[in-house]
């Protein structure tokens, strides 16, 4: 598997800084990854040659616009293996994405007394929208306990499928324990209840092979600047009856058919859901992002991201007391949890900052999920095919010293 | 006759200086200050007197007497106490006035801008907010 690390990081002008005076070591990819300079430039490029209104204008720069902005629609495609192209739906991000399902299915479908299941590793986005809707249609919010180590109880999952359950939304990979849940198996036994389950992906699409069609979860979700693409862009995939079935997020432009004063009639999938002028020159340069990990190959870069992980695990483990790890399930991403014995996760964080490390501090938007550790929040480290083994020596020496004060 | 508001923060950047740009010892000594801010009295940290930030809890309780306002102050990160620790000494003991239309300039020279510029992450500039109000509060009742 060998991969030319240096090679991979030379395409990341970013990382080559010193902060704080001391080299830049980016241990935050969960919150986002860096941007490779073949997307960087492609922003510049379409600014500079095309930059146009898409879909409407009949001009050269209107058709080139058009044509980049759909030819990553078709690699998206191809990316999560939808079976159609018009099952991608461009959104500004994972968020946006849930709260349009939740609002555009929930709406319509979602009746008094109906139950929906999340869990309690939900990433506040996979928790506030449902709340809304159940709070709305006096609907009931379900949600699935975790073990220690930060694993679903399965179990308990069964026992609250019923004919109720409407709606299964469950992320896929946990933001801030890197748990990799069973979505599969949680699909198939959603199904059998006749409840439609959305995959809340934005943690899990840099690292694991995506096939909608395989996992057959009925919406997927993720953010483009997870995966080395740009902010502001999000992908929901849905399936294609569900989202005709679907009442429209917002409405304006792009996203209708015919417009009259007694009544307009809605543009078909997904334009229907892409109200407005969208995120062109963004969503051009995510292409661009799907090209870097197809060049490298995505289990190539899972299979070094986890060797950081377990590299990572086995100098904490060295360490002794000083470091208590949250989220350690056998089955994760290249994210870590800890918090260190004596010293509050800020000011760790502040201290790693000092040493040019930036890591994450808090409760990563997973307050229900600290409250479960009995914690108010931990310091995350979140690894990405650019990190080495070198970074994570600094990264464990430096909390090392730290802890010592 | 007590040094000025500008006077204690001059000097508290001339301490600094000494760092000049390891921001790691910084951060030590800010932690060592705050080892060294007086205990709050267990009775004065309740609800009320808190200042919340997203990662770090303040506590601050104010008490004007004879024209003069004084602050304590805690919290649960030791890097907030420390700067806490430079803010009381610079306010605390003030009147009013004097803490209204002084300008705080030292915690950017010291190169802790970042702990002011983003209230979510703390408490901290909450805090600074906070002891502004008391003092425009106890001014009124003057």
């Amino acid at each position: 598997m060998n991969l030319n690390i240096e090679e991979i990081r030379n395409q990341f002008p970013i990382l080559n800084q010193s902060v704080n005076g001391k080299p830049l070591i980016y241990f935050d990819n969960a919150a986002t990854t860096q941007k490779p300079i073949s997307l960087i430039n492609a922003i510049k490029k379409y600014y500079e040659n095309d930059n146009s209104n898409i879909h409407r204008g009949i001009h050269t720069l209107a058709e080139r616009a058009t044509n980049a902005f759909e030819e990553t629609r078709k690699s998206v495609q191809q990316f999560v293996n939808s079976k159609e192209v018009e099952e991608i739906i461009f959104t500004k991000g994972t968020t946006e994405g849930i709260n349009l399902v939740a609002y555009s299915y929930g709406e319509k479908f979602i009746q008094a007394g109906d139950e929906i299941i999340i869990s309690t590793m939900e990433h506040h986005s996979n928790i506030v929208p449902w709340q809304i809707l159940c709070e709305k249609k006096a609907a009931i919010l379900k949600v699935i306990p975790i073990n220690e180590e930060g694993e679903l109880l399965m179990d308990e999952f069964e026992k609250m499928l019923s004919s109720k359950t409407k709606i299964v939304s469950l992320v896929w990979a946990s933001n801030a324990l890197g748990t990799i849940n069973p979505i599969k198996e949680i699909i198939e036994k959603s199904h059998a209840f006749g409840a439609k389950v959305l995959i809340d992906a934005a943690q899990a699409v840099s690292h694991l092979d995506v096939d909608v069609q395989d996992l057959n979860c009925d919406f997927l979700i993720f953010s483009a600047h997870k995966m080395y693409g740009p902010t502001g862009v999000g992908i929901l995939y849905g399936k294609r009856e569900l989202l005709e079935s679907m009442l429209p997020y917002q409405s304006g432009g792009e996203m209708i058919k015919e417009v009259r004063f007694e009544g307009t009639t809605y543009n078909d999938i997904p334009y229907k859901f892409e109200a407005g002028t969208p995120n062109i020159a963004d969503v051009i340069a995510l292409n661009h992002a799907i090209e870097f990990i197809n060049g490298i190959s995505k289990s190539k870069i899972r299979d070094y991201e986890n060797s950081l992980l377990d590299y990572f695990l086995q100098l904490i483990c060295e360490t002794n007391d000083t470091i208590k790890l949250y989220g350690t399930s056998k089955k994760k991403v290249a994210i870590q949890s800890f918090v260190l014995k004596n010293m509050h996760h800020f000011d760790a964080g502040m201290m790693l900052d000092a040493n040019g490390i930036a890591v994450r501090t808090g409760h990563h938007c997973t307050q229900p999920l600290m409250s479960r550790f009995g914690i108010e929040g931990t310091i995350r480290a979140s690894f990405a095919v650019y990190n080495t083994k070198k970074e994570i020596d600094v990264l464990v020496e430096s909390l090392i010293k730290i802890s010592k004060k | 006759m007590s040094k000025s508001i500008n006077e204690i923060q001059d000097e508290i950047i001339e301490n600094f200086n000494l760092f000049e740009d390891d921001m790691e010892s910084k951060l030590f000594y800010l932690m060592d200050l705050g080892k060294k801010l007086p205990a709050m009295l267990e009775a004065h940290k309740t609800e009320n007197f808190i200042v919340k930030g997203c990662q770090s809890k303040v506590w601050l309780f104010p008490e004007f007497k004879n024209g003069i306002l004084h602050f304590e102050a805690d919290s649960n990160t030791e890097i907030t106490k420390g700067l806490i620790s430079l803010l009381i000494s610079v306010w605390s003991g003030k009147k009013p006035d004097e803490i209204l239309t002084s300008e705080l300039y030292f915690i950017d020279k010291i190169g802790m801008g970042k702990m002011i510029g983003s209230q979510r992450s703390n408490g901290f500039s909450s805090m600074i907010k906070q002891m502004r109000n008391y003092a425009l509060a106890f001014k009124m009742i003057k």
